[in-house]
């Protein structure tokens, strides 16, 4: 059958479920002896294996299999959580994550078995002193007490415990019926926790229901394979329920077993037995022992409701919004002849509506950082053992949103970012005892919001950067002659780093240091309308400080003329402006700067940059614009001021795509077109 | 088998009739307001506001190497889609659609000034009249991302 419809709801769910196995075992493998975290561990393993099982993806569902086993194992402690069955869990993850992106580009799981990984889990059970005769032992005496069991009567497929056994005792003297009704649901079934739901429904109807096996929580979470049973008490007889329950849709097979006062005879003597049966199959032991976090996980689910939407749907939306925004701006303008108070106030309304349903579908859109931050702490794991160093990672302010184009690219820089640290930032244990330092290095990853921008900094207590090994590498590389760079700051020296081909690393890694590096991490960052500093403390750390907008699309900004051109700059990069003397302007080493409260900020004429014959020949005042990049100042002179604006941002296309200085486009409410200005290519 | 026939919208520059693919136009324009956009080549004129999106608009004139005219009530913008890269191209006028068989597309001679020559895919003889096809690809393949 066509099960297309079902594979995006597949990948999306066994990604959050790899992921929450990934958080787990990594707790795991710091606490080997937690029960919770071992209990989730196989509640994921096991929804993973029903999940494969449903979409009919075979490897998958054995390689969940038998992880499920270990992990079995390793709850009932018949085996240790010691780094070698921690790491092949850990192969177990990335093998599943294999799978899982597989599907995510054919369809299918492939071919690939991971018989390598089957092998070892099954060497851990194997090595396990008494797990293989225990079974044995265990199976044996199943099949014994089947038999005696099925000498009596037909076997109970529930567990009684003592409580149900008053009740059935009562039932039965006010001759009442008692019924176990075992309800198998067709495999192809796909609304199982709704079809379990009809069949409560019709149970309702003529009974009242007083066990459940599963338990109810996990038949409407749809934690069952295809069957599950109850304990009924009704007046009504057998035949009743089997016709009633045989008409229900989907239903494969029915059995109705009617509880006598023998069956509750043994309840008390079954104890050692129930103990068994949690050990033979997890399936349902797994619902004792985990409850805890399963009922959480429950609640939780009630509290969040949410839907999944496609993000080209929100597209769509943040497009409309973007279309509407322009049109207000246009009404803003259109009347500005007679403005009645009507006409005013109006305009104002719908003015904060746009920006209310701006501000909505942006908040749609927020992802937190936290969907990126959580690859990192295995990242981290993997690199320390590779590099044979002690690495520990702090994060913080993993619930800073982001907007989710954002959130998509940013990781690949960040990856690089942290890797450098390890790698080049990071010294080995004995080199950081002997400075004195903590065996242990520490990353910290944090991130937070700062205005309309988010910050998220990568720092390092390792040994940072030798600025003066940059200067020399700039000198031999030709960047700069000898002289100019023994003039520069540490600062400008720092700034290097960030250029194409250059890598100080003496060594090439596995890792980093081929030279392709921080030149690619800051051309994405800017592309996202980001900037990146680099601040390094030699043999203290170092910190890499990351700045991205809150929204792409549409910013607020300042719109400038610069001859008889409009053009904008977006207000979050603008730092002041002022009214300039040309006299002010003084000439430095060829460059034009100002002296503005002791500061040096050299000054750029947009007309020259861009190109424009200026409006006036000899002015008596100038505008500045002073914008920021990062850490520094320049002046933009431009002719007039226009005023602030909320603008949509949009793309200059394909064909102009690799333009300097212009950062896109917007239509201005005349239609007209403005460029937007790239202050971090100019500045 | 009979011969495929195609159809070009054809315009002029000049004295000359040129014609383009009808497939690739999207829409034909008047003449609007333009931003020039900085630092792009002299016959990129900059981009216009096609509601709501932005294109870039080139003078084939200079893209020719002929003269530049003031616009008039005849200059039309031809908005093309080529390989999904959507431009305009500004022209004297848009005169009507013509349709011509594969084989009256001659090669190109020698009538034609050598700049010109590299945007050219052939001469089309109709109704006593020469029309030169233009090479929409290779009009933009200079702008186009390596």
């Amino acid at each position: 059958m066509d099960m297309n419809q079902y594979l995006d709801v597949f990948v999306e769910e066994s990604k959050e479920h790899l992921q929450s196995l990934n958080t787990s075992l990594l707790e795991l493998e710091k606490d080997p002896n937690n029960i919770t975290v071992l209990n989730e561990i196989f509640r994921v393993a096991h929804t993973l294996k029903g999940m494969a099982g449903t979409m009919g993806f075979s490897h998958m569902t054995n390689l969940t299999h038998d992880m499920e086993n270990v992990l079995d194992a390793l709850r009932s402690k018949r085996i240790k959580a010691d780094m070698a069955v921690v790491d092949i869990l850990f192969k177990c993850l990335d093998a599943l994550e294999g799978y899982v992106n597989e599907v995510i580009s054919t369809g299918g799981e492939g071919e690939q078995e991971y018989k390598e990984i089957i092998k070892s889990l099954t060497d851990i059970l194997d090595k396990s002193p008494n797990t293989k005769t225990q079974i044995k032992k265990k199976k044996a005496k199943k099949k014994t007490e089947d038999n005696s069991i099925a000498q009596n009567d037909k076997e109970l497929r529930l567990n009684l415990n003592i409580y149900d056994k008053n009740v059935i005792l009562k039932a039965i003297e006010e001759s009442m019926n008692v019924f176990q009704i075992h309800v198998e649901l067709d495999k192809k079934c796909l609304l199982k926790a709704a079809r379990a739901f009809l069949i409560f429904q019709t149970l309702d109807k003529y009974s009242e229901i007083m066990k459940s096996m599963p338990s109810v929580e996990d038949i409407e979470d749809e934690r069952f394979d295809n069957s599950f049973t109850v304990m009924v008490i009704t007046k009504h007889d057998a035949s009743l329920f089997e016709k009633e329950l045989n008409s229900v849709a989907e239903v494969r097979n029915v059995e109705v077993v009617s509880i006598t006062e023998k069956h509750t005879e043994n309840i008390i003597q079954d104890e050692d037995d129930e103990e068994y049966l949690k050990e033979e199959k997890p399936d349902t032991a797994a619902s004792d022992s985990t409850a805890q976090v399963q009922r959480t996980g429950t609640t939780k689910r009630l509290t969040n409701k949410t839907v999944r939407v496609d993000i080209d749907r929100l597209d769509v939306l943040m497009n409309l919004v973007s279309e509407l925004i322009i049109i207000k701006t246009r009404l803003d303008d259109v009347g500005t002849g007679e403005k009645t108070n009507d006409y005013i106030t109006a305009l104002e309304n719908l003015e904060r509506i746009t920006t209310s349903l701006h501000d909505a579908v942006m908040k749609v859109r927020m992802v937190p950082v936290e969907n990126v931050f959580n690859r990192f702490p295995r990242m981290v794991r993997d690199i320390s053992k590779e590099l044979e160093k002690d690495i520990v990672l702090y994060m913080s302010g993993e619930e800073t949103e982001l907007d989710r184009t954002v959130i998509d690219e940013i990781g690949e820089p960040l990856i690089h970012i942290i890797r450098n640290s390890a790698d080049h930032g990071l010294e080995k244990p004995e080199e950081r005892a002997a400075k004195g330092k903590s065996k242990t290095g520490s990353i910290w990853l944090r991130a937070y919001q700062d205005g309309n921008n988010v910050v998220i900094e990568v720092e390092d207590d390792g040994m940072g950067i030798d600025v003066e090994k940059v200067r020399k590498k700039i000198i031999e590389r030709g960047f700069e002659e000898e002289e100019a760079a023994a003039n520069m700051t540490a600062n400008e020296v720092i700034g290097y780093l960030f250029e194409p081909n250059f890598s100080t690393a003496d060594t090439v890694t596995d890792l980093s240091g081929r030279g392709v590096g921080l030149d690619v991490v800051k051309t994405k960052i800017e592309a996202l309308g980001g900037t990146i500093e680099l601040e390094t403390e030699f043999g203290k750390g170092s910190k890499t400080i990351i700045r991205l907008p809150l929204t792409l699309a549409i910013i607020q900004a300042l719109l400038v003329m610069v001859g008889s051109e409009k053009y904008a700059i977006p207000l979050s990069s603008i730092r002041e402006i002022n009214n300039i003397y040309p006299d002010d302007i003084k000439n430095v080493r060829n460059q034009e700067v100002i002296l503005l409260r002791d500061m040096v900020i050299p000054i750029i004429r947009l007309h020259d940059i861009l190109g424009v014959p200026p409006e006036k020949a000899d002015q008596k005042q100038l505008t500045c614009v002073v914008v920021k990049k990062g850490d520094k100042l320049s002046g933009f002179i431009v002719d007039s001021l226009i005023g602030q604006q909320e603008i949509v941002i949009k793309s200059l296309g394909k064909l102009l795509a690799g333009i300097r200085c212009v950062a896109g486009a917007t239509i201005l409410g005349d239609g007209n077109v403005a460029l937007i200005i790239d202050v971090n290519s100019i500045a | 088998m009979e011969a495929e026939k195609k159809q070009f919208v054809v315009f002029c520059l000049d004295t000359e009739e040129y014609g383009a693919d009808i497939n690739k136009v999207t829409i034909i324009e008047r003449s609007m307001n333009i931003t020039r956009v900085p630092m792009t080549p002299p016959y990129i004129k900059g981009v216009i506001n096609l509601r709501g999106e932005i294109i870039p608009v080139m003078s084939l004139r200079l893209k020719l190497g002929l003269n530049e005219i003031d616009e008039d009530d005849d200059t039309r913008i031809i908005i093309f889609n080529v390989d999904n890269v959507t431009f305009g191209v500004i022209v004297d006028s848009v005169s009507e659609v013509m349709q011509f068989e594969d084989i009256q597309i001659e090669g190109v001679g020698n009538i034609i000034s050598d700049k010109a020559l590299d945007y050219i895919s052939g001469v089309a003889k109709a109704k006593e009249k020469l029309v030169t096809i233009i090479n929409l690809e290779k009009l933009i393949a200079e702008l186009m991302p390596a």
